[in-house]
Order: structure tokens, then C-alpha cells, then sequence
């Protein structure tokens, strides 16, 4: 498998949801609520990256084509650029850039808090995410820091399962997702033998 | 295994380097455009920007009648304060309507074909003259006026909606409301035929919703059948819904289908799923937050920036009185 061609497939794809966003505002065709429209989308693609960069391991593992490890970097940074338009958006659409009022939602609503938290684990991990700082970090210390992916991902789905008011489907589809990847993870651990070829 | 001695293959034959590198890039951008149309298209699917335009037509029989009712608009629609009325448009693409979607911008779609004729609704409950209602028959009751009301969901955004309609008062006036009647329920429609998404389960169907006897007596509570001097369209509650406009959204219960008096605080949707969140009154209040987001202000559709959320949505002057003496924190 030619890895830069595999690259620039899953560049070129990762950009086009938020490149159609892009064009749909230019055009002012989200909706009747364009700030809310792309503060929710932002957020879902935030979610959809997270998943898909915590499902290469297994995937790649189950599908035996040990290259797709060259793919984590991009899903995680694109996580992190969605995570980033989705909290600017809030900060300046729903807070006007005021800080006391930011501060105040993120402690008195639970889900501001888990949306922050997450966001804020993200920040170390994108910044560590250059070869540089693997070797700097040390593989060891490197794979630990970034177990922190789990972390921010629970958070974010938790995130938007207390925002909805009534129909959790999407939310609890996440949920359900990331429940698998993460108990992949644990069998792994705990379990080894129950999946083969571990070693690919 | 066949080994061809190397003169089977004429040099001539031997494509070209520069020709081979060229399929390849051209069989990679091949690949790549196909995938970014099929990701485009996924986007497309699941992300709808919604204004998918539903051009409304009106329901069918009494579209007429009822714009023959409505007084000549001159000067276009604002509320007293001057705030503008937000777009046709906008008005009906952006709709909670758990009945057909949770989409707010995906109820005009599936809502496009509610068959609202015949339509009947039931007055009962502690009256004198209990009575079935057929639509038009029922719209007669009181001429229909234009009333521009702001309208405040929940969810901290607002509009400015030109109803067409009469005060709730003339009909409870009309069958005679017993002394002992203290609050109002309403009910809308439950036949998941027509309102495809009961059958789920996000809420528990059909929805009601409730008004102290003064609520509903208050000459700002409207019921609607109408916007913009036209019928309701279905997403906004076909062919008729109520409007209580210092209150929460959520309470201005759509496509009504009977309405009961009685002399206990009546149950209602949203308190019965939530009662933590969602109280019977419901009054717009900038000071008490609802547990997931603040009540302080509120996005107007149409505008940038946002505004700050009026004590009982403006409307403090006429109805404050109703709930002098009470704790509205305790009774939100």
C-alpha cells in the first residue's frame, strides 16, 4: 500500500464536511439558525474524528493491514480542528467573548464542563502529536500521555448526551461506538489471547 | 509457469514511462474525486442545512375563508415596540415539532402532507355546554385578528410571529365554564398515521399541556390558525394551536385536538418527562436558568448577536398580575 496515496485520500476526505459548511454559509443556506447550525455540526464532527482515530487500532489490527497506523495522526489533528471551530463558535456566538459568563456556564452546567475538559485534554495531545515530540516524550511516555484520547472522547459523547433534551439516538450511537473501541481496548489488555494477531 | 524470452515483447510495445506515471495519476485522482463526492454526499445526507424551501400550500379549504377574514395588511407585520416580524421562511422551516421530527429543520419536510380536514375538537370537562367543535364552525366563534407576538423557545432562541387567530376566551366564553373549572388541559392530535415520529418513544404520546383558569382567560392567550394572514402550515401546528406568548414554546401547544376544563393542576409534557427542567408554569424568566443553559438571553433568528430575554418576554405589564405573591424561582 502506497501510505502517502492512503494519506492524501483520507486528507482530502476529512476535509470535505467542513469545506461544505464552509460553502453553505458563504451561500447562507444553514438554516434559520446558522450559529447554532454550525455549533452543532462542529461539535458532531469533533466526535466523528475522535471515533474514527480511536478505531484505526482495531481496525487495523482485525483487518491485518498494519499501515493504517500512519493514518492516527490526521484523524486526531482533524478531532482537534473540529474541537477548536466548535469551541470558538460557542465562545462567540452563544458567550460574545465574555469571560465571566464562560466561566460561570462551565461551572454551573455539567455539560459546558465535560464539552471543556475534553477540549482542554485535546491541547497537550495535538501539541505532542509531531514526530519530534514522540521521540522527545519517549514512545513509552508518549503512548501513556495519549491514553488521554479515551478520556476526551467519553467526555465529549457524555458531553452531547446531556445537551439533547429528548432524543438521545445520536448520542447514544457515539456511546455505543466508543463502548466497543474502548473494550477492545480492555480485552486487549486483559484478555490478550481472545485476539489474535496482536503482534501485526 | 510460462517465462517469455525477452524478444515476445518489442520495445516498441513497452509503455512508455512517462504514459505509466500518467494512468497512475490519473486513476489516483480518479479515486480521490470519487471518494470526496462520496463523503460530500454522506455529509449531505446526514448534515441537512435544512430550507430545503417548502413552499406551503396552504390548507386546502379554509385557506380562503380565513385570508378573507384577515384585516388588509398595510404597513407589514411589527410587533407594538417595533420589532420587526422574522421571514415567512424562517418561521416555517424552524420548528420543534416532536410529533413529525426532532430536526427542527427537518419537520417542515415530513410534515409537508398532515391532512388537517376534517378536523374536530372536543371542549369538555367541568362546562356547561360541552361541545364538539368542527374546525370551521369553531373559527367562527370570533373574528380572526393579526397578532404579532414574540415568541421564546426554551432553548434560548426567539422570533416575532404575525399569528392569526381569536382569544382562547371567546371559546371557553362559548361553553360556558363551570365555577368550580380552575385550569385548562389541552391535547394535541395522537394518530401516528399522520404524525409519523409517535412511534417512537421520545416522548410519551399525545402531548398536553395545561393553563390556570387566568392564564387561559387572559386576553393575550391566543389560538391561532393562522401566520402571515394565511392558514397555519402544518409544521406550525395545523389547523389550530394555541399561543401563550409570555410563556416557553414548549407551552403554546400545536394541532389541538380537544381541550379539557378541570379543577386540579392538569399534567403536562414536559413537566411529566422533566420535572426538574420544565415546570407547569413556564413563564419566560431572564433569572431563573434552566439547569442546561441560561435563561439571560436569547438568539432572535435573523439576528447576529444575541439579546437579553425580557421578564415574561415583554409582555411583564399585562400579565405580572397574575402571579403577584407567588415565587416564580419555586414555581417556574
Amino acid at each position: 500500500m502506497d501510505i502517502k496515496f492512503a494519506k492524501q485520500i483520507v486528507f482530502i476526505n476529512s476535509v470535505v464536511p467542513i469545506a461544505l459548511l464552509g460553502w453553505d454559509a458563504y451561500h447562507h443556506r444553514l438554516g434559520a439558525n446558522p450559529q447554532e447550525y454550525v455549533l452543532h455540526t462542529t461539535g458532531t464532527l469533533t466526535l466523528v474524528f475522535l471515533t474514527l482515530s480511536l478505531a484505526v487500532t482495531p481496525l487495523r489490527i482485525a483487518l491485518k493491514l498494519p499501515w493504517m497506523i500512519h493514518l492516527r495522526r490526521m484523524f486526531g489533528l482533524f478531532a482537534f480542528f473540529h474541537a477548536a471551530t466548535h469551541m470558538l463558535a460557542y465562545v462567540w456566538f452563544d458567550k460574545s467573548f465574555k469571560l465571566t459568563a464562560i466561566v460561570k456556564d462551565t461551572f454551573d452546567r455539567p455539560f459546558i464542563f465535560l464539552g471543556m475538559f475534553a477540549f482542554i485534554i485535546l491541547i497537550p495531545l495535538a501539541v505532542t502529536s509531531t514526530n519530534g515530540m514522540v521521540r522527545r516524550l519517549g514512545g513509552q511516555n508518549w503512548n501513556r500521555l495519549h491514553k488521554l484520547a479515551y478520556v476526551a472522547a467519553i467526555s465529549g459523547v457524555l458531553h452531547y448526551y446531556l445537551l439533547v433534551k429528548a432524543d438521545t439516538r445520536i448520542p447514544v450511537t457515539f456511546g455505543i461506538v466508543l463502548g466497543i473501541l474502548l473494550s477492545y481496548r480492555l480485552i486487549k489488555r486483559y484478555f490478550p489471547r481472545l485476539i489474535q494477531s496482536t503482534r501485526s | 509457469m510460462l517465462i517469455k524470452k525477452p524478444e515476445e515483447i518489442k520495445s516498441g510495445e513497452i509503455t512508455d514511462e512517462s504514459i505509466y506515471h500518467n494512468r497512475r495519476l490519473f486513476i489516483r485522482g480518479a479515486v480521490l474525486a470519487a471518494t470526496a463526492s462520496a463523503t460530500g454526499l454522506l455529509y449531505r445526507k446526514l448534515a441537512s442545512p435544512g430550507r430545503e424551501k417548502i413552499s406551503n400550500t396552504p390548507t386546502p379549504t379554509s385557506a380562503e375563508s380565513i385570508a378573507n377574514q384577515t384585516a388588509n395588511q398595510t404597513g407589514g407585520y411589527a410587533t407594538p415596540g417595533g420589532e420587526k416580524a422574522n421571514d415567512y421562511d424562517d418561521i416555517t422551516n424552524y420548528n420543534n415539532f416532536y410529533e413529525f421530527s426532532t430536526g427542527k429543520e427537518e419537520v417542515a419536510v415530513k410534515a409537508k402532507n398532515f391532512i388537517t380536514r376534517p378536523w374536530t375538537v372536543e371542549v369538555a370537562g367541568l362546562v356547561n355546554k360541552p361541545r364538539t367543535f368542527d374546525l370551521d364552525d369553531l373559527l367562527k366563534i370570533a373574528p380572526l385578528e393579526d397578532r404579532v407576538y414574540r415568541f421564546r423557545c426554551v432553548e434560548a432562541w426567539s422570533m416575532v410571529i404575525p399569528w392569526l387567530g381569536f382569544p382562547l376566551q371567546k371559546l371557553l366564553d362559548a361553553v360556558e365554564p363551570l365555577s368550580s373549572a380552575k385550569y385548562v388541559q389541552f391535547f394535541t392530535l395522537y394518530d401516528p398515521k399522520r404524525m409519523p415520529n409517535q412511534r417512537s418513544a421520545v416522548l410519551p404520546w399525545p402531548y398536553f399541556e395545561g393553563l390556570r383558569m387566568d392564564e387561559a382567560m387572559h386576553p393575550l392567550t391566543l389560538l391561532a390558525a393562522g401566520l402571515y394572514g394565511k392558514a397555519l402550515p402544518p409544521q406550525n401546528g395545523a389547523p389550530l394551536r394555541l399561543v401563550v406568548p409570555w410563556k416557553y414554546g414548549y407551552k403554546s401547544i400545536k394541532s389541538i385536538v380537544k381541550i379539557q376544563l378541570t379543577d386540579k393542576q392538569p399534567r403536562t409534557t414536559w413537566n411529566d418527562v422533566a420535572p426538574d427542567e420544565y415546570g407547569f408554569y413556564s413563564n419566560v424568566n431572564p433569572s431563573v436558568s434552566h439547569p442546561r443553559w441560561s435563561q439571560a438571553n436569547e438568539r432572535r433568528i435573523g439576528e447576529w448577536g444575541r439579546r437579553d430575554t425580557l421578564m415574561f418576554n415583554g409582555y411583564a405589564d399585562q400579565v405580572a398580575g397574575l402571579y403577584s405573591g407567588m415565587d416564580l424561582k419555586t414555581n417556574y
